[in-house]
């Protein structure tokens, strides 16, 4: 039985899901210990999530 | 993937390529360079208005120090000037007084002095007076007395008399 | 823990509702959903596509003619030759248009060389076969990016204007402006490229950034156009932080990539080239993000909205109608987040090319 390519392409957009919700946990973790640092916590946080989001976008794609 | 560069429009690309180019290149000289310039001039002459304002309070704060120090050194020597008077005067109604002491003491002393000597004058010349008195006195006994031979004789009998011999 | 229990009810009435709809729409209409549902589809389609002319809604009448509203845009052609014709000629596909003596007929929004009477072939998974001819028409999009530009020349050169003359304190849209032109200045361009090399890069971040938003919003409107949900217009963009980076990259940077510092040197010969597949995959990464993100947003919105006459009942309708709002305004945030995560990266790949490495720190 074949599996369909959406199949993984959903399975990899959960992961990313996942990971950027994670990211937006810790993030949230972060600027409630250090509120004076959340800018740069922002900015890290939005660019680790665009990265994730990235794969996730190439996989919806490659599907 | 394959749908992605099926819709891929060359057209549609040179045109964004040429446009954006173009209106970068047109804003940056007619927009972003006149704004950010502004701005930054802004924000210099805000920064600098502070700086100055700085400059001044603390300019401020040095002439009060200073007005302060001032004030404070003028009273200082107000202060020692009338001590250096008080001092003076202190001094002199001191020196006056010491003065005035000796010289008393002085004028006593040449007193005291002044008047032994006038004391041992005046004893000296009593003691002469009364050797001279006594002198004549005897004198005029002795003539009485050896007016005659007889009372010679007696005084010489008297004085043998009391003179022993041993 | 209040919140949650009065949550749950509504949940539940949710997914009720939804399943009786769907239980109601089967049973009655399952004909006329079917059709409705591939008229949407390619309604969808066909938004998303690029058009040769600038129309804001079409309608049928009572003959069965479908009549569109718009106007025509001029169709640019290199076929042997430049040729220049409106794309009234090409009837929105339904005819073809003959220009010196060359057929041409558009078909899912592209135009194809055909013959007299418009035959297009098809290969067996349906795409045209025909001859493309190269094609730099002013389409809705090139149209909608050109009047975006002149907006924003018209905007900020106003603005500018004001400044020039000595005028201190922002005034008019300089005052909702301003604050934005700053926080890219102080909070995207000097914390990732650093205070020595940020001005240079000041104009292509300001542009991009007002761009992309300006353009999103635009998409959000009822005029219909969509301009950034085209790989073609990211993938310019997209060159052009490629571009900058490059050509302005100090030595350090291309050190970086070829002969990575602190690292033996099987190491370095095996990072080399994933480094520098990882320059081209950054401003790749950016592409398909704006792309992809603003597709997703408008086949998601206008789903939901095509719900509505999908349902054909008040509940059904009003409910996807608050979905519709409330998705419009969550694009809304996204139009700017999109906008910023362009600038945001653009700048950190400006940054990493002028980044002045101090190996003692190492």
């Amino acid at each position: 039985m074949e599996i369909p390519t959406i199949v993984g392409a959903g399975l990899i957009v959960i992961g990313a899901g996942l990971g950027i919700g994670r990211i937006g946990g810790s993030a949230m973790d972060a600027i409630a210990r250090q509120p004076e640092a959340s800018g740069k916590i922002q900015t890290a946080m939005l660019i680790a999530a665009a990265l994730i989001e990235g794969i996730g976008f190439a996989a919806l794609f490659a599907a | 993937m394959e749908k992605l560069i099926n819709d891929f429009s060359i057209g549609l690309f040179f045109w964004q390529l040429v446009l954006f180019i173009g209106l970068v290149l047109l804003l940056r000289k007619f927009a972003w360079k006149p704004i950010l310039d502004a701005v930054e001039k802004r924000e210099s002459g805000i920064e600098d208005a502070l700086k100055s304002a700085e400059k001044a309070k603390l300019e401020m704060q040095n002439l009060q120090a200073d007005n302060q120090k001032l004030l404070q050194e003028a009273r200082m020597e107000r202060e020692s000037l009338l001590k250096d008077a008080r001092d003076i005067k202190n001094k002199m109604i001191e020196d006056a007084k010491g003065e005035a002491q000796d010289q008393a003491n002085k004028i006593i002393e040449q007193a005291q002095a002044a008047i032994e000597s006038e004391k041992k004058a005046a004893i000296a010349e009593l003691k002469t007076q009364v050797a001279n008195l006594s002198i004549e006195i005897a004198e005029k006994v002795m003539r009485e007395e050896l007016s005659s031979s007889d009372k010679q004789l007696k005084l010489v009998e008297s004085m043998l008399g009391e003179t022993k011999f041993n | 823990m209040r919140r949650k229990i009065s949550l749950k009810p509504i949940t539940l009435l949710l997914f009720l509702s939804t399943s009786f709809f769907f239980g109601q729409e089967e049973a009655e209409h399952v004909e006329v959903k079917t059709d409705k549902k591939t008229e949407i589809k390619e309604y969808i389609q066909h938004h998303l596509q690029d058009s040769y002319d600038f129309s804001l809604f079409s309608y049928e009448t009572e003959s069965g003619e479908t009549k569109h509203i718009g106007f025509p845009l001029p169709v640019i052609l290199w076929d042997n030759g430049l040729k220049v014709f409106s794309s009234s000629k090409l009837h929105h596909g339904e005819s073809v248009a003959e220009v010196d003596g060359s057929f041409y007929k558009s078909y899912h929004s592209k135009i194809y060389k055909t013959d007299a009477s418009g035959t297009i072939n098809y290969d067996e998974e349906h795409h045209a076969t025909n001859e493309k001819p190269l094609d730099f028409s002013i389409t809705k999009n090139v149209f909608t990016i050109f009047a975006i530009g002149l907006l924003m020349f018209f905007m900020f050169s106003r603005m500018a204007g004001k400044y020039r003359k000595g005028n201190t304190v922002p005034n008019g849209a300089g005052r909702f402006l301003e604050p934005i032109i700053l926080y890219i200045r102080d909070d995207i361009a000097i914390p990732n490229i650093g205070k020595k090399h940020y001005k240079r890069y000041m104009s292509f971040l300001l542009t991009v950034f007002f761009f992309i938003w300006i353009i999103n919003l635009l998409g959000l409107t009822p005029l219909g156009v969509n301009v950034t949900n085209n790989i073609a217009v990211t993938l310019a963009l997209a060159l052009l932080t490629y571009l900058i980076t490059t050509f302005t990259a100090n030595k350090s940077y291309w050190g970086h990539i070829f002969w990575m510092p602190g690292v033996p040197w099987p190491m370095k010969i095996i990072l080399a080239p994933i480094e520098l597949l990882g320059t081209l995959i950054k401003p790749f990464s950016l592409l398909i993000r704006l792309y992809a993100n603003i597709t997703a947003g408008h086949i998601v919105l206008m789903s939901i909205i095509g719900l509505m006459f999908i349902f054909k009942n008040w509940l059904g309708s009003s409910l996807s109608f608050g979905l519709a709002f409330a998705l419009s305004l969550l694009e809304l945030l996204v139009a700017a987040l999109q906008a910023y995560i362009f600038t945001m990266l653009s700048a950190l790949y400006f940054g990493s090319a002028v980044e002045e490495h101090n190996h003692a720190d190492h």
